[in-house]
């Protein structure tokens, strides 16, 4: 009994670092084509934000992740315009050369991998020089909740049950609102979607600062809870892209049913042989999900219900 | 016949005409006087800088090229080259502390390359022939790498010993054996072999057997490599990248066609991991880690991936700039570099440096015309 309860607790631990962590990179991915690198250094902005003005400016905690999800959502904002849009060196090109200098990333997966991984080499190495190898952490809110010998961090469960909301205010976003409409709509086909009077540009803008932003929260909630040093981010890519790429085009479904399987699948194997047989699992599960399911689970969904629509 | 120079420049043109094509840079006798000049210096290298440090250059350029010939030339972006590099240096890590002779080494170096090619084959079989195309592919290779950094990783205890050979976990594996090719009683050791060696007007230099026998295999694969991006498979290759379900349409088999430029390149991958292995005498699981698996891909990206001199040029410039920096600002500029590369110039910096040189290039009939005295004269009255 004991040892289900603490699968559990395990399952739902994974659930939400998997969903947490893949959120932004999975709106990003789905709607813009653009693969961010750099996912786990916009982790380590939100943390950092986070963890910061906590400990310098003396903020509550929640102030504290609220302001660290603004900031780095504003620093996404400065990235899409440099980078990955080129509106800011094109203005300079054509001022200076009377051309542009560069083409947006947008639907160019390889390039916008190779950019973003310069982009991550940068922030890792800029934490490095300017805050040096760690920063003071901010101590884990909440305490325990212990159950005969085992006791497990209180926060650790909040943390699941934020997992889930944001899958939900994601769902309504992209369903219910003016904004989710457009973003869809750029989705299902740009040039329509531009004829019709959607503004892609500004859509593609505001869901890179919605992803960023979605990392940010991310680095703001694990604050307390990963050592603060300027490699964090790299223990979330990872298992952020085997999600996104297991989960396929489908943004909140895909996530939440990636994390549920490779949640699962590591809870249960860590629990069996130990936390390394777990991630060798889930990466191992991984590749032979991308080798059956090219698209992705929502892919294979996509798929079965359109052969049955045919059928019937 | 033989001694007729008619007869030797056939020959020799023949053996340009496989040499050259659309798919590389460098097609006029300009070229190849610059690549004999490139050559011979990096040949005297020793008299003017320090080959020790050059050799790694050099045996990571054929890790550079492998990626080059995968993701250039056919159009898959492999984020695991290291994947097969790793392998080769540990194979051969493996295979030469257990025979620990001559002739032992020797086939521990083809083990390696055999290794890296059959590991290539394994994972390119379990993709290509699974359906599975484009991004998938590199996130696969990626995920791949880090299976074997995790799994490598934690290799420490004794259980996890080949033979006589540990494989050390973090720790790395020490007691690689000095790389000599041969077999007993005939064999010359390549490592940590230096003698003084003396030319007239160039002075004393230490001769290191290791920098020539990675040069002359960077100069060998570099050459094969045209020759084979030059051939009539080659020109499936290309096809393949530009565009995979049109080639398919033509009755080419795409899958076979990307499974073998990926054993191809991974078994020169596995070459350089046995280079690097044997240069280090020792290997160690960051060769499986996202940053070193991120290397080759900036070299392939800054260097031009449609080039394979592209590769060699790029991967020699951003190593030097990486190891003679090597304070906390590198990481800074080469994150840089490459983010400005592949924005400003997703070609590469060679087939863009080769465009402007050609562009600016002045017309055969200038040169030759009654201008060029005039250009000449000018010259010499100054």
């Amino acid at each position: 009994m004991v040892n289900g309860l603490n699968l559990a607790l395990q399952f739902l631990d994974s659930f939400a670092f998997i969903v947490l962590a893949a959120a932004g990179l999975a709106i990003i991915f789905g709607i813009m084509g653009v693969i961010n690198l750099a996912h786990g250094e916009f982790i380590l902005v939100g943390a950092y934000a986070t963890t910061l003005a906590a400990t310098q400016l003396g903020l509550p905690l929640v102030v504290a992740m609220a302001a660290g999800t603004l900031v780095t959502a504003l620093f996404g904002l400065v990235v899409e315009r440099t980078i990955v849009s080129g509106a800011v060196p094109n203005a300079v090109g054509q001022r200076i050369a009377g051309r542009d200098v560069m083409e947006p990333l947008y639907d160019r997966l390889a390039d916008s991998m190779v950019a973003t991984f310069g982009l991550s080499l940068v922030m890792v190495q800029g934490a490095r020089i300017v805050f040096g190898n760690s920063i003071d952490q901010i101590a884990t809110p909440l305490g325990e909740i212990a159950y005969g010998a085992f006791s497990y961090s209180t926060y650790r469960v909040v943390l699941s049950g934020v997992s889930i909301a944001v899958l939900l205010v994601v769902y309504y976003v992209f369903t219910r609102t003016d904004y989710g409409m457009r973003a869809r709509a750029t989705i299902q086909d740009e040039e329509t979607a531009k004829a019709l009077g959607v503004d892609t540009e500004r859509t593609y803008m505001t869901t890179f600062a919605v992803g960023s932003g979605l990392a940010g929260l991310t680095g703001a909630l694990f604050a307390p809870i990963v050592s603060m040093q300027p490699t964090l981010g790299d223990q979330f890519l990872v298992e952020a892209f085997v999600a996104v790429v297991v989960g396929g085009p489908s943004v909140v479904l895909g996530t939440a049913l990636s994390g549920g399987v490779l949640g699962a699948i590591n809870a249960v194997f860590s629990n069996l042989f130990g936390t390394f047989v777990g991630r060798i699992m889930l990466l191992v599960a991984a590749m032979i999900a991308l080798r059956f399911l090219p698209e992705g689970i929502t892919g294979f969904i996509e798929r079965v219900r359109t052969r049955r629509q045919e059928g019937a | 016949m033989a001694a007729d120079p008619a007869a030797a420049d056939g020959a020799l043109a023949r053996l340009r005409a496989r040499l050259e094509g659309p798919h590389t840079i460098g097609n006029s006798r300009g070229f190849w006087a610059g690549f004999a000049v490139a050559v011979l210096a990096l040949v005297f290298f020793p008299w003017y800088g320090s080959s020790g440090q050059f050799s790694l250059f050099l045996v990571l350029s054929l890790l550079g090229l492998s990626l080059s010939l995968v993701w250039g030339y056919s159009g898959v972006l492999s984020f695991g080259q290291v994947v097969f590099f790793g392998v080769g240096g540990y194979t051969f890590g493996v295979v030469s502390i257990n025979v620990a002779t001559p002739g032992g080494i020797t086939a521990a170096v083809l083990a390696g390359v055999v290794g890296g090619g059959v590991s290539a084959a394994l994972l390119g079989y379990f993709m290509f022939y699974g359906g599975v195309r484009d991004v998938y592919v590199t996130i696969i290779t990626l995920v791949a790498t880090m299976v074997l950094h995790t799994f490598m990783a934690q290799t420490a205890g004794s259980e996890w010993t080949i033979g006589e050979a540990p494989l050390g976990g973090f720790n790395g594996m020490p007691q690689i054996p000095l790389l000599s090719l041969g077999v007993e009683g005939a064999s010359f050791q390549f490592v940590y072999n230096e003698f003084a060696l003396w030319l007239p007007l160039l002075g004393r230099a230490q001769f290191d057997p290791f920098y020539y026998l990675a040069l002359a295999l960077l100069v060998v694969a570099y050459l094969g490599l045209r020759a084979l991006v030059n051939s009539d498979f080659g020109r499936v290759m290309v096809a393949v990248r530009e565009d995979e379900d049109r080639t398919e349409m033509f009755g080419y088999d795409v899958k076979r066609v990307k499974l073998i430029a990926f054993v191809i390149g991974g078994a020169l991958a596995g070459l350089s991991g046995v280079l690097y292995a044997a240069r280090n005498v020792f290997i160690d699981p960051t060769v499986f880690s996202l940053t070193f698996a991120t290397l080759p891909v900036i070299w392939v990206s800054v260097g031009g991936r449609k080039s394979l001199l592209g590769a060699v040029v790029a991967t020699i410039a951003v190593e030097w700039i990486r190891v003679t920096m090597s304070g906390e600002w590198a990481l800074v500029v080469l994150g840089t570099l490459l983010l400005v590369t592949i924005l400003a110039l997703p070609g590469g910096l060679v087939p863009w440096l080769h465009e402007t040189v050609v562009r600016n290039r002045p017309d055969p009939a200038d040169v030759e015309g009654p201008e060029a005295p005039d250009a000449h004269s000018e010259v010499s009255d100054q």
